[in-house]
């Protein structure tokens, strides 16, 4: 056990990071239960994934700078799209701003300890653990490398001879650690708030997990009994997505994205936390529409469950069904739009600190605003027969689940970044990549939009002639976009170490989180803290003149 | 705050501490996984809805070669589980230990008796070649077929959480023996109770379904 100064203070004060109450060293973190070292032992795998999806991602668009076969042929091809899809969503966008910053972040606004479950918790990095490595594996065994598309469409995912058996088990194993998050945090919500902090007191990114996790455990037991059945069509043979014993392939596909589709809302509604966390605390006054972000977070998680049918407008469906539908996703914008406008207005007449965050907040709101607009247009039936699998969906679902999800998670990590190592990032560097990443990200996705609209299929490893200019412009985007995370990460990475110390409270915020020490003592505060003011009333910090360098209140 | 408290906090070893205890926290959590376990048999009942509606002559043909007498005698074997298992927790609430462990160990011998039923149940249907994957089953009509990889698969999944309702009840049960689980901290014995009620209450909709559709 560490040496404390006196035993009654022990885990109140010093960094969490020194403090092991057992087991120092490796051993100490496997073992932990404090929700901040599992945070950041989910950042640490999960960023490892991240890289590898990168570049598989950025070796797709390097193969369609040019028509024709360049390095990588068709089969080769297939698999490393399946394996950027598989990755990148399983592994890293669905589990990513909970199990990071929601687990680091959320007991610390709430002024708690820990969440409900800590040792659930620490059991649901395992299980991640456990699927992440199963999904991998899935590469180097028998069969070798899927070649499906993330989706595992059945009949293709029944019959192909490559191993889809693993990589859906893998894709149980790895829903089932995202239900356990959210039971923890939801019962985390109910019960461990402050003294003083109501529902409607809490700040916005715990909304916004609050919402996440309902979905979580009400969508992912569907997919994961329909991945199982999946894996028990390809051993047993039970016929359920098969046309010739009477089954139905279809139906595979409803069941996925009764799951699939709300599961975007898991990936975004975290993200949307936490904007709604950066714009207030950089503009200087109170958030626009509290409630209305709120009640909009719920809103688009219940609506969000009842629009899945929009992604199979062309596989077959009545027309009633059809248009039901395709309501029904233009019901989930209106929620959206809330957000959108309460977040301008919560900028209209502030008093406008341009840091960092701030930067990468408003470009996630244009991003993001990109991504909507675009899949109102494939929620829309007559254009929707037109873009369906083409590249404009995937330049839609990258504005979408990049520009929303993970530039989100870019946000808040340069948000949060000081608050979890107590040093600062050279900003100045920051500033660049987040240049270099708006500047990619556009120069990469955007030309899909265009090249879908002329008819460019989507998962096609070779293209016609007419279409090189705008993959070329886009395998360029690529490049400048891969420059600015490398770049992004090296200036945190290095910042753990080198950086400046950042104070307790660097930017003025006004949440929890910023009134213990940075980094934060093991169990969280030194006094429990009790909440008599709203989560974004800034009259102290604005009364006090805001100094970077002051420790906490 | 301690530093016992810390220590417990962070070890996670369960040792007799008044450790963060909220016993209420805790049954949400359970209410919360008993959830997503309905949502899990949901997948199920919506794929027989779908091919019920789509070939109902087939499913209730089928129905007739499942035995009757049996699937209504392990209903009633598995209500009087619930039955039993609910007086345990009670009579522990009450601090009849003794009680609590007889009513616990009949609740774990009545779940073995409906697995035994089920096991001759399977058996039988193996040995007809009634089976996901056999000749007979792709000799049959589609919809027939369909009946019966229902069954198989969801029965198949409410007997694996039969089996992990038992292992529960083995590891409770060891633990209000030794003490651990006591009249004031009886939680873990009525989380597994809550368990075995849902486990208990698909089977009351997985009756009807298979055995008495036609």
């Amino acid at each position: 056990m560490a040496a404390p100064s006196s035993v009654a203070a022990f885990g109140t004060t010093g960094s969490y990071l020194d403090t092991f109450p057992g087991r120092r060293g490796l051993w100490g973190w496997l073992t932990t239960v404090d929700h901040k070292k599992i945070g950041l032992m989910y950042a640490a795998a999960m960023f490892t994934f991240f890289l590898v999806g990168m570049a598989l991602g950025f070796l797709i668009r390097l193969e369609l700078l040019q028509p024709g076969t360049q390095f990588i042929g068709p089969k080769t091809y297939n698999s490393v799209f399946t394996l950027h899809g598989v990755i990148m969503i399983f592994l890293f966008i669905v589990p990513g701003i909970p199990a990071i910053l929601g687990n680091f972040i959320l007991p610390l606004q709430l002024g708690a300890e820990d969440v409900a479950f800590p040792r659930l918790n620490l059991l649901s990095w395992y299980v991640y653990m456990v699927g992440a490595v199963m999904a991998l594996a899935s590469l180097f065994i028998s069969g070798g490398p899927i070649d499906t598309g993330w989706t595992f469409y059945a009949p293709y995912a029944v019959n192909t001879q490559t191993n889809v058996s693993w990589a859906v088990l893998a894709a149980f194993v790895l829903g089932f650690s995202s239900i356990l998050t959210g039971m923890n945090f939801i019962t985390t919500i109910h019960r461990l708030r402050a003294p003083g902090m109501g529902f409607f007191g809490m700040p916005l990114f715990c909304w916004g997990l609050y919402a996440t996790s309902w979905i979580q455990i009400i969508a992912t037991p569907v997919v994961g009994i329909t991945l199982v059945l999946l894996f028990l069509e390809r051993t047993l043979g039970i016929g359920f997505f098969d046309p010739s014993r009477g089954g139905d392939p279809i139906l595979y596909q409803h069941l996925f994205w009764i799951y699939s589709h709300p599961v975007v809302y898991v990936m975004i509604l975290p993200a949307m936390g936490i904007i709604s966390e950066i714009l207030p605390t950089f503009a200087r006054r109170t958030i626009f529409g509290y409630k209305a972000i709120a009640m909009s977070s719920m809103a688009i998680a219940v609506v969000g469950y009842l629009v899945w049918g929009h992604h199979m407008f062309t596989v077959g469906m009545s027309d009633t069904a059809r248009w039901i539908f395709s309501i029904l996703t233009f019901f989930v914008a209106v929620p959206t739009g809330v957000k959108v406008f309460n977040w301008m207005a919560t900028l209209y007449r502030g008093s406008i600190e341009v840091r960092v965050p701030l930067l990468y907040a408003l470009g996630w709101v244009f991003l993001f605003s990109i991504g909507g607009l675009t899949g109102l247009a494939n929620g829309a039936l007559a254009t929707d027969i037109h873009i369906h699998d083409t590249a404009y969906i995937v330049g839609h679902f990258h504005y979408t689940m990049f520009g929303g999800a993970v530039i989100g998670m870019f946000a808040g990590l340069h948000f949060w970044f000081p608050k979890i190592y107590g040093r600062m990032y050279d900003e100045k560097r920051a500033t660049w990549a987040w240049g270099l990443i708006m500047v990619g990200f556009n120069t990469l996705y955007f030309p899909m939009l265009i090249l879908g609209i002329m008819g460019m299929p989507r998962r096609y490893q070779d293209y016609l002639p007419q279409f090189s200019f705008w993959h070329m412009v886009s395998t360029i985007g690529s490049w400048i976009l891969v420059a600015g995370i490398l770049l992004m990460f090296f200036n945190l990475l290095r910042a753990i170490r080198h950086g400046k110390i950042a104070g307790d409270n660097p930017w003025g915020a006004t949440t929890l989180e910023w009134k213990t020490s940075s980094p934060p003592p093991l169990l969280n505060f030194a006094q429990a803290p009790v909440v008599t003011t709203g989560p974004y009333d800034f009259t102290e910090i604005l009364a006090k003149g805001h100094d970077p360098e002051a420790k906490s209140l | 705050m301690s530093a016992d408290h810390a220590h417990a906090l962070e070890a996670g070893r369960g040792n007799d501490l008044p450790v963060h205890r909220d016993d209420e926290g805790s049954k949400t959590g359970m209410w919360l996984f008993l959830f997503t376990e309905l949502l899990l048999f949901g997948g199920l009942f919506l794929i027989y809805a779908v091919y019920r509606s789509m070939d109902g002559a087939a499913f209730h043909h089928a129905a007739e070669e499942l035995n009757r007498t049996l699937g209504v005698t392990n209903t009633v074997v598995l209500l009087t589980s619930s039955l039993t298992m609910v007086l345990s927790v009670s009579a522990l609430q009450r601090g009849n230990r003794s009680r609590s462990l007889a009513m616990l160990t009949a609740t774990f011998l009545l779940s073995c008796c409906f697995l035994v039923i089920k096991y001759f149940e399977w058996s039988a249907k193996y040995h007809h070649g009634i089976f996901p994957g056999t000749e007979h089953i792709h000799a049959l009509p589609a919809g027939e077929g369909l009946f019966f990889s229902l069954y198989f698969m969801m029965t198949g999944l409410h007997g694996i959480h039969v089996v992990i309702g038992m292992i529960a009840m083995a590891i409770v049960f060891a633990k209000v023996r030794s003490g651990s689980i006591n009249q004031d901290r009886h939680g873990a014995l009525e989380y597994v109770g809550l368990y075995w009620h849902l486990v208990d209450l698909i089977w009351v909709f997985l009756l009807p379904l298979f055995y008495l559709t036609n």
